[in-house]
């Protein structure tokens, strides 16, 4: 392999190389430092006197008298089956202390996109276990639902409560998480790592780690390295796979760092006019394909800066992700976890996974009714500011109470509780039992005759 | 049949210069803009799109990973076309016009490169019948026969671009798309298929102006805010409001001949939804599938940027061409925003000097290019068709003052304002009544009254005013509390509630409500205003609001939405609601 030495200019991450043979775009570039250690980099731009080599590491120690070895291929990710169980830098590297890991194949880390006539229709419902999520904000499997957040609130318990309890109601097929780490503390990794070996998960997970003191840059492969795995346990192995991508906010700070480097016209708040497509090219590879048994669920998870939801990270992502789960400063300040504000939060797919055949025909009509009058409850307590409880009527009284209780007994549940959606559905429908029946407009009367429990047996008899 | 201009043939190949991304430089070659050339060893299609000196600047469909310089470009010198003919319909192309579920036999799951796929099936015979004899004569755009496609008769025309003459052979017969069936005395040959470059509208005899509604079924589209046949609409929504649904309705329910939807950049998933929902889905009126008068084109978020930014040419493009036979075509692009990223994405590879926003200057002129597009027409062979332009704008943190959405209501004629706060509290469709605007209720005026009820435009005004009232009245309910309005202003909130809950709420997943003819939105609308015309007569006689606000038989109202044949319920409970009122008014 030919090496050049023809560096002319290095600038942040990337490192420009003058007068080479014909190089590929997207091509593996080695480069060797003075000591004989290696660095990586991606070709980013190449023509015939100028190619511009994006450096995964940080540049330090690289100069004028570096090596550059092109490779000649794009990157590739060995992928094996012996990979679940096992810690990897967020390059991809084992920093277990266990051995390198047994290449099965060899893939793209790109990833090609699914022909949309060849993915299957996500359907299945996946059990989470909490309330806020199965019954007004239902997953379905291939589906990728981010956890909009903040900092300081508790995203990360929320995130491993759903990897613990997630499950597909009465299936017993084989599953794996894939949890990639962008940028966060030592002490967060700490923690997900503690409850993936307290919980047993560990044994069918893979992790990449790319912690905050690690190049920012590294961070722009972490997540493709890990849907790549995601994608050969999924569509190869048949497993059905969650990836945990935590906090694509820094990716996307790691984004634009590099399209300030390379001068380009910046869109929103400086960040890159491409980040749409490139974190579509991140999120759109969840899915089902027809015809293969695995599937890829995401949940990434974005601390909103500021906690503002139109910030350009949040935005495109909720544009792209079907949906979101948006945790609330508010209700954690109030003492409840886990603190999901139902109001903003939406699955788009919960349609497709919920009612007779999945879940429980009443479903969809509880959710509406219960999302109705909680957001009316929501929308009164400004006026209660203003005016007081005593200048309501009593409907609207009825209302503010109801929201109250919502929150107090449908949202509020414990880290470990682990409710069945049956459980959810019925909770739902004894809260609602607080309101009068005829305010229940968005439920059929039959549905209500049927689970209400002032007309059921059981509530007949407790009344 | 060839495209519209032949170009002079010169230098057809070059090599490459540099790569960037989608956007590649090549020399060598003497192109013209807009021109496709294949580039690369694995001939990646791609067009021409800045010319700077020697420097052929092109824009690449496919991903370029791995591509060098000092590979061949070949120019072809021809348009970014599209193949127009039998076996358009319940097709699902990507933007560029090449049917997906070939692909999928061709390269398997996962979309890779250099490989094509032309747009129409060129193996498939197609029944052909002649609608015009020897000795005729014809000119551009007359038809001149047709194929049973579906349900839908496709009908086969003389290319807009060639010369009319005289027929002098046709027949009928079993054809492929590329058997000539007709010859003209002058020497034109047509078959069943002909091609149209993407970038050129097609033309017409005339544009004519939108009167006719074209009808959702969706109460607060045709019942308040309804769009023209021929007229362009615009849907922006942050995300999570609701906006997908409401297009897929309208791609289900709207009373178009054809249907045309392009999924531009969206999600892999959302576009599975459809893809699956299509084929499944019963066409109302004919009973059929619905897909069998669809064209469907799905570009979603991570298939090449340029393909996405061709996908909106190649959508129209096919709906002009339905619209030449005639037909009624509505056309779905979900999401403008997308299509305007996509441009704003090649723009900045060419290091083009950037708008607001980071958008090209250019922007505003494309988009209106776009939506000129649609419209009613009289054809070139002197009937009416009309392409009706639905287009979703996604505005970035909701923000309705960007780029995309300004320029966008600068020419849609139509304007539904997707609340995220109402699809927060479960309003669906969660179209604003108060943001929301139609500029078609005048030339729409005379047909709803003699189609409907000469009553329809007066009902539609009262409820529009009840609306806007309340909305004055919650400031005041904000600050003092409902208890502390008067006792008319009271009656007037519960009957604006009736309006949001029982008519503007429409159940998009219900069986009955998911469509919702005129005829049952004037009764439902009727029934309102009866309770309201009994409310405020018994104001005045003295019975209290709140005697008034719990009178039984409307809370039976919002039921009539799910039943199919409502008529007698409906009767029924106006019934109930005079006798309920009477016994009201002796009482006091």
């Amino acid at each position: 392999m030919k090496e050049y030495r023809t560096i002319t200019q290095i600038a942040g991450p990337l490192v420009f190389v003058e007068k080479t043979e014909p190089v590929g775009y997207g091509e593996l570039v080695n480069i060797v430092l003075f000591d004989g250690s290696t660095k990586r980099g991606q070709v980013l731009d190449t023509s015939d006197e100028l190619v511009v080599v994006q450096v995964f590491e940080t540049t330090a120690g690289i100069g004028k008298d570096s090596g550059i070895r092109f490779t000649g291929e794009t990157i590739k990710m060995p992928v094996g089956r012996d990979m679940l169980g096992r810690i990897l830098s967020g390059g991809g590297k084992p920093i277990d202390g266990g051995p390198e890991i047994v290449p099965e194949k060899r893939l793209d880390i790109t990833g090609a996109a699914i022909n949309p006539y060849a993915r299957g229709s996500p359907n299945d419902f996946i059990q989470t276990g909490i309330s806020t999520i199965d019954g007004t904000n239902t997953l379905v499997r291939g589906q990728k639902l981010p956890i909009f957040s903040g900092a300081g609130l508790p995203h990360n318990q929320i995130a491993l409560q759903i990897a613990r309890q997630s499950k597909v109601p009465g299936s017993k097929e084989a599953f794996a998480v894939v949890f990639a780490a962008m940028g966060i503390t030592k002490e967060e990794a700490n923690y997900f790592m503690q409850d993936f070996e307290r919980t047993g998960a560990l044994e069918r997970a893979v992790v990449f780690l790319n912690l905050a003191d690690d190049p920012a840059v590294e961070r722009i492969i972490t997540p493709r390295l890990a849907l790549t795995t995601a994608e050969y346990l999924a569509f190869d192995l048949g497993m059905h796979v969650l990836v945990i991508l935590t906090d694509m906010t820094n990716y996307c700070e790691a984004l634009r760092q590099i399209g300030a480097a390379r001068e380009e016209v910046p869109g929103r708040r400086g960040y890159p006019g491409y980040m749409y497509t490139d974190l579509a090219g991140i999120y759109e590879r969840a899915g089902i394909v027809k015809g293969k048994k695995g599937s890829i669920t995401q949940f990434p998870i974005l601390t909103m800066p500021g906690d503002d939801i139109t910030h350009p990270i949040p935005d495109l992502t909720g544009y792209i992700t079907e949906g979101q789960i948006v945790v609330s400063r508010e209700l954690h300040r109030k003492g409840i976890y886990p603190p999901i504000n139902v109001l903003p939060s939406l699955s788009r797919l919960m349609n497709l996974g919920i009612g007779t055949g999945h879940t429980r025909e009443d479903h969809k009509k509880v959710s509406d009714q219960m999302y109705a009058a909680y957001a009316e409850g929501n929308d009164l307590r400004g006026l209660v500011a203003i005016v007081g409880k005593d200048a309501l009527s009593e409907r609207d009284r009825m209302f503010l109470e109801f929201a109250d209780i919502f929150e107090n007994r449908f949202v509020r549940q414990g880290y470990n509780e682990d409710r069945t959606i049956e459980d959810t559905l019925n909770l739902g429908w004894n809260l609602l039992a607080t309101l009068p029946v005829e305010q229940l407009v968005r439920i059929d009367r039959d549905l209500i005759n049927k689970y209400h429990p002032k007309f059921t047996k059981a509530g007949k008899a407790e009344g | 049949m060839e495209v519209k201009t032949e170009k002079p043939k010169s230098d057809t190949t070059g090599v490459l210069k540099r790569i960037a991304g989608p956007v590649v430089t090549a020399v060598g070659i003497d192109a013209h803009m807009y021109d496709v050339v294949k580039v690369g060893n694995e001939e990646l299609m791609g067009e021409v799109i800045k010319i700077q000196g020697e420097n052929i600047i092109i824009q690449v469909y496919e991903d370029t990973s791995g591509i060098r310089p000092g590979e061949p470009v070949i120019n072809t010198g021809l348009s970014l076309a599209v193949e127009l003919g039998p076996g358009l319909l319940t097709s699902i192309y990507d933007g560029i016009q090449r049917p997906l579920s070939v692909l999928v036999d061709k390269m398997g799951d996962f979309i890779q490169r250099g490989v094509s796929a032309p747009g129409l099936d060129h193996a498939k015979k197609w029944e052909f019948k002649p609608l015009v004899k020897e000795g005729a004569s014809v000119g551009p755009g007359s038809i001149i026969g047709e194929v049973q496609e579906t349900n839908i008769v496709h009908r086969i025309m003389v290319p807009p671009n060639v010369k009319g003459g005289v027929v002098k052979s046709i027949k009928a017969g079993s054809f492929t798309v590329d058997e000539v069936v007709c010859t003209l005395d002058n020497g034109v040959q047509i078959s069943l298929m002909q091609k149209w470059p993407v970038r050129v509208p097609r033309p017409v005899n005339e544009k004519m102006n939108p009167t006719v509604p074209l009808i959702t079924g969706q109460r607060i589209l045709d019942g308040l805010f309804p769009i023209a046949k021929g007229g362009t609409a615009a849907i922006p929504g942050p995300f999570g409001s609701g906006k997908t649904v409401t297009q897929q309705q309208l791609a289900k329910w709207s009373d178009a001949e054809i249907v045309v939807y392009i999924g531009c950049g969206e999600r892999g998933n959302e576009m599975t939804e459809v893809l699956t929902e299509f084929p499944e889905l019963e066409d109302p009126k004919s009973g059929k599938p619905l897909m069998e008068r669809t064209v469907l084109i799905a570009n979603t978020s991570n298939m090449p940027v340029a393909a996405r930014e061709a996908s909106v040419y190649t959508g129209i493009t096919i709906a002009e061409y339905f619209r030449d036979m005639g037909y009624d075509v509505s056309l779905m692009a979900d999401s403008t925003s997308r299509w305007a990223e996509a441009m704003r994405e090649i723009s900045s590879r060419l290091e083009e000097m950037p708008g607001e926003e980071g958008y090209p200057a250019y922007l505003a002129a494309r988009l209106s290019e776009f939506y000129e597009r649609a419209g009613r027409v009289m054809t070139l062979s002197g009937s009416m068709g009309s392409v009706s332009v639905i287009g979703a704008v996604s505005p970035p943190g909701g923000d309705f003052s960007e780029p995309v959405t300004q320029n966008t209501l600068r020419i849609v004629k139509v304007f539904w304002a997707l609340d995220a706060k109402l699809s927060q509290r479960r309003h669906f469709p969660a179209i604003n009544w108060l943001n929301s605007y139609s500029l078609y209720l005048d030339s729409l005026h005379d047909w709803y009254d003699k189609e409907v009820s000469p009553e329809w435009n007066t009902i539609r005004s009262w409820a529009m005013e009840i609306l806007q009232k309340e909305a004055e009245l919650q400031e005041i309910v904000q600050l003092v509390g409902s208890d502390a309005l008067p006792e008319a202003e009271q009656i007037t909130i519960e009957v604006a509630r009736m309006i949001r809950e029982i008519f503007l709420q429409q159940n998009a997943y219900d069986a009955v409500d998911t469509f919702c003819d005129m005829k049952k939105q004037y009764d439902m609308m009727k029934a309102i205003r009866q309770y309201s015309d009994l409310a405020y007569a018994a104001q005045s006689a003295g019975v209290t609001p709140q005697q008034i606000i719990s009178v039984k038989s409307k809370n039976d109202l919002p039921q009539i939405k799910f039943i199919k044949d409502y008529k007698p319920s409906l009767d029924k409970i106006q019934a109930e609601m005079d006798a309920e009122f009477n016994a009201l008014r002796s009482a006091a």
